[in-house]
């Protein structure tokens, strides 16, 4: 009779999967075909000699959901680990974006300051435009992103979020 | 041995003997040729020739229900592919093992438009458990291992294994069977000791208990059946089935209640809405069960035994939830039952008892048969009443009314002797499904109960039938209409029979007979069973046209979304006729 709880929230879901053809393919078609949404999706070989990849995924859903989505991916055949960061204790998350800012005179130079705060890095410059690199929880480049909105922002690239688990505890 | 080259073609044949496959159904075609040539030298294997692909998938499923084993096709690139889906989908709904081996185009064609291409993986990886694409012939023999471990454990499901033509053509090494097993693939078996402890807690002290076991019993194998009936008397508790459970609990056992759910009996669905403990051992809680979910056994603390836990808690939020092999939890259920026993809630038992029968008094499956027209379950029960007796009647059935009235009258005291789709559920499934469970039985009586709209779907399997001489026998509830789709527009769209008069319908008597089968009709009470009779008695395909009540309706029905107390007994019920009844005291 224990009722579930109808609250919304994030979580951040790192899933360890066989490096093979179609494994991408298999996450993303779950979460599509049975409509969970994808806030992020990060993926990348963390082990050449055992080929596996590393997917972390951003999703947010009711505890229910969540659940789901958990065995859901726990299904998938390739599927090894699947680890409820938001869950589990704590975790450091970070984002990596690239981000195009165009413009001259003051505006150029208050975004200079601005990523000055932010400790962004300028990794390309022409005389008008800057490339910042910015890493940091989503929180604070979504900030960044929104503070350049009005100083000539024009291009944005983002890795999505890559997270792992605090302490000494593995995946 | 093992270092021995052999051709792709034969790597598969020698694989597919290892994993015991003694049959195969499929179709042929330009990418599967090596494969049909190296089929052509050998005699392990049986090939069945289908008619068309989607015959052969559900030919594999009805196989593998009745058997308990996987079922095995073997179809072309391009369009064998793509008929396969709809089988294909229809296993993974219902949970059923099946090997799908497809032809591909050469590898390095693939992905340029070539003749007869299409995106295999990619088209079926929804509807399968999982899907490869083989792309050299030393991982042949191991990818056909996993598949076969893959489909048929944990919850199993259908596998396609994608085999390039260059692949079944090269040349490479043998992998036996034991040297694989997929590391990321390990279902959980064994449920947990101190939640099934605290699960059976709860069963002791039940007032209104009961079990609710559905198709993961059958999937378990005989002895998850065997330890189920052991647990419901041991308990004593009511026990009631979904339609993809008929069979785990014997139909004839006081404790049986009937099927629940949308076409459920009353006392079944009633039992759901007043009950304070459910013991759900292999079901999914699908929506045909649920109804409206709000209302769905509003009073219970909830227990749910399944092997896939995306099962648990996906619709129905549960208070016990136990991820495990249901013969494996059964088995330690009843160790400790043996201790609990005690504290058992006896005189409420007892009363829960006399209001079930209460419900059953209201006996919700009559029907008035009168001596002019043939009501459909009166066929359905003659059926039943004459082959009774055997031990190797297996039924599978098409989609529509009559397979709710397979499910109400026909009686099932064993698993594995009823296949149906019940997911996904697919027109066109009965008679493909009934050759698969006749190959796998060649001696048994196997009956398709058939609509003669679903039948028409995959009618061209008859002359499957007729070439392996499989004895099918294919018995149409002929209502002349699409009924199910009628009976929902009576209900809900103001009788506006939109499309759903089935005319022009063949003569299925001379339709047997091109089919090289023999026909019967039967379109009075009187000739039902003489026509049943003569039926089993021929050691050929048959197809008994049974004309029946062109406008009869499935009762009882529980309106989609709607709860369980919210059903419909239909016109003879004495309760909706209250007051006529009380009319006629006064007149
Ligand atoms: C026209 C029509 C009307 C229908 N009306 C009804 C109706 O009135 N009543 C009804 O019941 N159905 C009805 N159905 C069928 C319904 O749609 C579902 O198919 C059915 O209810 C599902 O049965 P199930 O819950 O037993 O699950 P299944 O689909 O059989 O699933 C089995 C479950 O058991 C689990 N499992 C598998 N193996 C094991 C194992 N070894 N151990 C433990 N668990 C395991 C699986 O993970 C899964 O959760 C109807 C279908 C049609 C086409
Ligand atoms: C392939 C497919 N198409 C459509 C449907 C929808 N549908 C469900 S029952 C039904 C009518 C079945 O008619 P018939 O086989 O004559 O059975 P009856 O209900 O009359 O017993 C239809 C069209 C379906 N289940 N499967
Ligand atoms: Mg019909």
């Amino acid at each position: 009779m224990a009722q579930p709880s109808e609250t919304t929230n994030k979580h951040t879901i790192s899933v360890l999967v066989d490096n093979e053809a179609g494994v991408l393919a298999r996450v993303v078609g779950l979460f599509s075909g049975r409509g969970y949404n994808i806030e992020s999706l990060t993926v990348a070989e963390i082990d050449a000699k055992k080929s596996l990849s590393r997917i972390n995924i951003v999703t947010s859903g009711t505890p229910m959901i969540i659940e789901q989505i958990k065995a859901q991916l726990t299904r998938l055949v390739p599927i090894h680990k699947v680890r409820d960061l938001t869950l589990d204790g704590a975790r450091v998350e970070r984002e990596l974006a690239l981000i195009k800012v165009r413009g001259r005179g003051n505006r150029r130079v208050e975004s200079l300051r601005i990523a000055d705060i932010f400790r962004a890095s300028v990794l390309d410059s022409t005389n008008e435009s800057f490339v910042f690199e910015i890493v940091g929880s989503a929180e604070k480049v979504d900030a960044f992103v929104k503070l350049m909105e009005s100083l000539g922002l024009s291009d944005v690239s983002r890795t999505g979020v890559v997270a792992i688990s605090r302490g000494e505890e593995t995946m | 041995m093992t270092d021995q080259k052999l051709n792709g073609s034969q790597i598969l044949l020698k694989a597919l003997v290892d994993q015991g496959v003694d049959v195969v159904f499929g179709y042929p075609g330009g990418a599967v040729l090596p494969i049909y040539d190296e089929l052509f030298k050998q005699n392990a294997i049986r090939h069945v020739l289908v008619r068309q692909e989607g015959g052969a998938v559900h030919a594999a499923e009805g196989y593998a229900r009745s058997t308990g084993k996987v079922g095995v096709v073997l179809v072309t690139s391009g369009p064998g592919a793509t008929n396969s889906v709809t089988g294909l989908t229809d296993a993974l709904m219902d949970s059923i093992p099946v090997v799908c081996l497809t032809g591909q185009v050469p590898t390095h064609l693939i992905g340029n438009d070539a003749f007869q291409e299409c995106d295999t993986t990619g088209i079926t990886r929804s509807c399968t458990k999982h899907n490869y694409l083989v792309k050299d012939p030393n991982d042949l023999a191991r990818v056909v291992h996993e598949a076969f471990h893959v489909a048929r454990s944990g919850r199993p499901g259908p596998v396609v294994v994608d085999l390039p033509k260059d692949v079944s053509m090269g040349m490479g090494t043998y992998s036996p069977r034991a040297s694989v097993r997929k590391m990321s693939y390990r279902p959980r078996l064994r449920g947990d000791s101190a939640m099934i402890e605290k699960a059976v807690d709860i069963m002791a002290r039940a007032k209104r208990p009961i079990f609710y076991c559905g198709g993961g019993v059958i999937n378990s194998g005989p002895a998850a059946s065997k330890r189920l009936g052991e647990l419901v008397h041991a308990t004593g508790f009511p026990c009631t089935l979904t339609l993809m459970g008929l069979g785990a609990f014997p139909a004839s056992d006081r404790q049986f209640v009937g099927m629940l759910g949308m076409h459920g009996t009353y006392e079944a669905n009633l039992a759901m809405y007043h009950c304070d403990v459910l013991i759900n051992i292999g079901a999914r809680f699908d929506d045909r069960i649920t109804g409206k979910i709000a209302e769905f056994c509003p009073k219970a603390t909830k227990i749910h035994v399944d092997i896939d836990s995306s099962s648990i808690n996906k619709s129905v939020f549960v208070d016990i939830g136990i991820v495990g092999d249901a013969a494996n939890v059964l088995k330690e259920m009843l160790a400790h039952w043996q201790l609990k026993r005690r504290h058992l809630e006896r005189k409420a038992l007892a009363k829960w008892w006399t209001q079930i029968d209460k419900w059953r008094a209201r006996d919700c499956l009559r029907y008035r048969q009168d001596s002019k027209v043939i009501k459909p379950q009166y066929a359905i029960q003659r059926l039943y009443e004459l082959t009774k007796d055997r031990d190797d009647v297996y039924i599978t059935t098409e989609v529509g009314q009559h397979q709710m009235w397979a499910a109400q009258f026909f009686r099932f005291e064993k698993p594995n002797h009823w296949m149906t789709s019940g997911g996904l559920g697919t027109m066109g499934y009965g008679l493909p499904a009934a050759i698969g469970a006749q190959v796998a039985h060649p001696k048994a009586l196997v009956i398709d109960i058939a609509g003669e709209s679903s039948i028409m779907m995959n009618i061209q399997e008859m002359s499957t039938a007729a070439q392996h001489r499989l004895p099918v026998k294919v018995f149409i509830i002929n209502n002349e209409y699409m009924g199910m789709v009628r009976q929902w527009q009576e209900l809900l769209h103001g009788g506006r029979y939109s499309e759903s008069y089935m005319d022009s319908l063949p003569d299925f008597v001379r339709l047997a007979e091109s089919f090289h089968a023999v026909g019967l009709r039967a379109t009075r009470p009187d000739e039902v069973d003489d026509v049943i009779k003569e039926m089993i008695a021929i050691d050929r395909p048959v197809i008994a046209d049974i004309r029946v009540d062109k406008k009869e309706n499935c009762f009882p029905m529980i309106p989609s979304g709607a709860a369980h107390y919210d059903m419909l007994l239909g016109p003879g019920d004495e309760a909706e006729n209250k007051i006529s009844e009380d009319g006629m005291v006064l007149v």
